[in-house]
């Protein structure tokens, strides 16, 4: 527990080290409060008014709140690939993989280390989206149990994306292979999804297994046990593949 | 000299697809001693010591440091071994400080003990001045001594040193060599080299593997006074080495 603590930690502290982090960061802010702005924008001006009156009518939180971590879910599919290609692509292209090996440590401890530094960027990461939709409490009254479901959906979301970068991560020594690879692969679920919905093969199973169906109860404010679960196994599937692969190559297999 | 055994690996053999980078070499490293693993490039140098050092896994044989089994129960030997692969595995947008501390808790140093560990290996190896430095912007010398501090935090009883001195200019292989002789006083060492001279300065007993087979261990007196059919009656060191090295991929090659 120690170990995993500790690799979490310097892994953390070392991608605030570069300028990746904070450019992630900071891009991240920047195009998600412009999507804020617009959402808003059109839920003050159009529905809102006409909504006046009327019996059932979509709230800010419906428009705006949800939207706006569904965006932040979308966006991280191309941001995840690259914090997690730095997990072992990079530390095999750079040679310093032999640290880790080396020392005394398990493979456990050494995927569960790297996989809690990077959950620490996205705790933060989904902490600062969610200031957002936090700040409306200034002018009206927010759904904040809605908030917290789906800030917790983006976090399961981000979780899920991580494990799978991983990975693919653990797989190649090319850091941009393996970006590419699991940014594919995220995309992959998406294109499930579309197929499992589009009007001629509309197939339940295609949905089931797409990780971004499993968001939506979460934005809608449902905190469903079964989508909770999906998301715990897929993240810990890919953990413990990872597991298995460094140690198979440590075999030579 | 009956001595305390601190590696003994018997009949190691590795395979990388069809290729036998390791074909049945066993070493053994006594407790003070400074190991040569000598032999030309792609000789099977690094991959027997990834092998003892857990980074991979052979494909047979037996590994023990210590006296415990690397292959069974690899934490507690990996607790004994201090490891510099060739290319020193730094994290160059750390500080030395800030890196030397995460090594030595990755090693179970308590925290207590850290900074004194820390400062005790700053000073073995000259690093007093460097410690606050990026080690991105240290020079090629000083990132050695980094890897070598690295090594040696946790006070190891074997340190295992993958060509510690290539790339480096002459004074700074002066300095690492005498780094080296020190830590033999404290340490066990195994190095691996191309570099006969090197042999000569640091080690006391030489092993030459050629083609991945072993194709002598002794001293390195007895390897001075080796003497065969093929050699001149005062064979200069370099000689006997190319020899020894020549017949090795002859029998290697006739294996295959």
């Amino acid at each position: 527990m120690n170990k995993i603590s500790l690799i979490g930690w310097t892994e953390f502290k070392r991608l605030f080290n570069s300028p990746l982090a904070w450019s992630i960061l900071a891009i991240l802010q920047f195009i998600l409060a412009l999507m804020f702005l617009l959402l808003l924008d059109g839920f003050i001006v159009g529905i809102q008014n006409e909504g006046v009156g009327k019996e059932l009518s979509l709230g800010v939180t419906d428009v705006v709140v949800s939207r706006i971590y569904l965006w932040a879910g979308v966006i991280m599919l191309v941001v995840i690939p690259i914090l997690t290609m730095r997990s072992f692509a990079e530390e095999r292209m750079n040679k310093t993989l032999a640290l880790l090996i080396s020392s005394p440590i398990t493979f456990t401890q050494l995927v569960l280390g790297k996989f809690t530094g990077l959950l620490m960027l996205i705790v933060l990461i989904v902490a600062m989206v969610s200031l957002m939709p936090l700040s409306l409490s200034l002018g009206t009254s927010l759904d904040y149990g809605r908030i917290a479901t789906s800030a917790l959906g983006l976090f399961l979301l981000l979780g899920s994306f991580t494990a799978a970068g991983i990975y693919i991560s653990s797989l190649t020594s090319q850091a941009m292979i393996a970006a590419i690879s699991t940014f594919g692969l995220l995309l992959l679920f998406i294109v499930l999804y579309m197929s499992g919905t589009s009007s001629t093969s509309a197939s339940e199973l295609f949905i089931y297994l797409s990780h971004i169906s499993h968001f939506f109860s979460f934005t809608d404010g449902m905190l469903n046990s079964r989508d909770i679960i999906y998301y715990l196994l897929f993240t810990v599937l890919f953990l413990v593949l990872t597991i298995r692969r460094l140690d198979n190559q440590r075999l030579g297999a | 000299m009956p001595s305390k055994l601190l590696v003994q690996a018997h009949h190691l053999h590795r395979y990388y697809d069809q290729h036998h980078a390791v074909n049945d070499v066993s070493i053994s490293l006594h407790k003070g001693e400074v190991l040569g693993l000598l032999g030309p490039n792609g000789a099977g140098k690094s991959t027997t010591m990834k092998m003892l050092t857990g980074n991979i896994a052979p494909s047979s044989g037996s590994i023990e440091i210590a006296g415990v089994n690397l292959l069974e129960n690899a934490l507690s030997a990996k607790q004994q071994l201090g490891y510099l692969p060739e290319t020193p595995p730094l994290y160059s947008d750390m500080r030395v400080v800030e890196f030397l501390r995460y090594c030595a808790r990755l090693h179970d140093i308590p925290k207590a003990k850290v900074t004194s560990a820390i400062n005790q290996v700053l000073a073995q190896c000259g690093l007093e001045d460097m410690q606050k430095r990026l080690i991105a912007n240290l020079s090629k010398g000083y990132q050695q001594r980094v890897g070598i501090a690295q090594a040696i935090i946790h006070q190891p009883s074997v340190i295992i040193l993958d060509e510690p001195t290539v790339g480096l200019d002459p004074i700074q292989i002066q300095e690492i060599r005498s780094l080296i002789r020190q830590l033999s006083k404290h340490h066990s060492v195994i190095l691996s080299t191309h570099i006969l001279q090197e042999v000569e300065a640091v080690c006391d007993r030489v092993h030459i593997i050629s083609a991945g087979k072993t194709v002598f261990v002794d001293t390195l007196e007895t390897l001075k006074n080796y003497s065969d059919d093929d050699l001149p009656a005062s064979a200069s060191l370099e000689q006997i080495f190319t020899l020894l090295v020549s017949q090795g991929a002859l029998q290697g090659g006739a294996d295959e």
